[in-house]
């Protein structure tokens, strides 16, 4: 018997006070909007984030230097309902074409116009494959690495 | 439990990885381990003692040989953190879409049913 390291999904569950089709709207269309500015890839810290609408659009950042680092794309794209998008980014925090983790954000409207949002973050078991060193987005103090560093610091500390 | 550095340094190492590789197929002693590696056994401990540091193995005694394995909750580091992660940015989410949708509601604009 195989056995493999088959990390639980991330799940989350949250209620905003819109109408799916705005929910569905603001992830997408809206994502350089809320994205928090902390979470880039780049060597360069992120000036844009974009989620192309439609299957097969493209999610990426770009920094401040211009420079664009793809995450992944779109896999599944029913508005106002459902979203699939690929999360390329390997545990060295570099994008790979061959790597597949899934996001899949549900939408459903509750009554009061209120809306439940179903997020879950799967497949993480391939983020342990082939991890390169990526030591230069890893330390970027504008990238990943800085926030890793903290959460580093806060696990250690537990 | 682990260190989330620690453990994204320990799986830089492509030896290393391909140790910690063979025990994606079970349990094994340092010897089965070694075997078909183009590294020395020392090489191979010294290996699966920076992986046990960083919390990706465990091992335990099995007469006089020292069996190793995967730890299941290894991984979990890097779960753990995104975890955080989209805490953050699903919180960012909630905070935009309400703005928005304050923005948009007219005044005169009835309570949804």
């Amino acid at each position: 018997m195989t056995q493999a390291i088959k990390p639980a999904p991330v799940r989350k569950t949250l209620t905003v006070t819109a109408n799916p089709q705005k929910a569905f709207e603001v992830f997408t269309a809206g994502f350089d909007r809320w994205w928090p500015r902390t979470h880039s890839i780049g060597a360069s810290p992120l000036k844009t984030a974009v989620l192309e609408s439609g299957v097969g659009g493209r999610w990426y950042g770009i920094g401040e230097d211009g420079t664009e680092d793809e995450w992944g794309d779109v896999l599944a794209w029913d508005p106002p309902t459902r979203l699939v998008v690929a999360w390329r980014i390997g545990a060295d925090w570099k994008y790979r074409a061959d790597l597949l983790t899934e996001v899949e954000v549900n939408f459903t409207a509750l009554a009061d116009g209120q809306t439940r949002v179903d997020f879950e973050h799967r497949l993480l078991e391939n983020l342990g494959e082939n991890a390169e060193a990526g030591r230069a987005a890893f330390d970027s103090p504008g990238g990943w690495g800085g926030l890793l560093a903290g959460y580093a610091e806060v696990v250690s500390a537990s | 439990m682990a260190n989330a550095t620690a453990l994204f340094a320990a799986l830089s190492d492509p030896t290393r990885r391909q140790v910690f590789e063979r025990l994606e197929h079970g349990p094994a002693a340092v010897s089965e381990i070694a075997r078909g590696l183009p590294v020395s056994r020392p090489a191979v401990s010294q290996h699966l003692k920076v992986l046990k540091d960083a919390g990706l193995v465990i091992d335990q005694p099995d007469g006089a040989r020292r069996v190793y394995q995967i730890d299941p909750e290894g991984l979990d580091a890097l779960r753990g953190w995104l975890d955080r992660f989209w805490d953050t940015a699903l919180d960012a989410f909630k905070a935009e879409v309400e703005r928005q949708s304050d923005d948009e509601k007219p005044e005169t604009e009835a309570k949804a049913e």
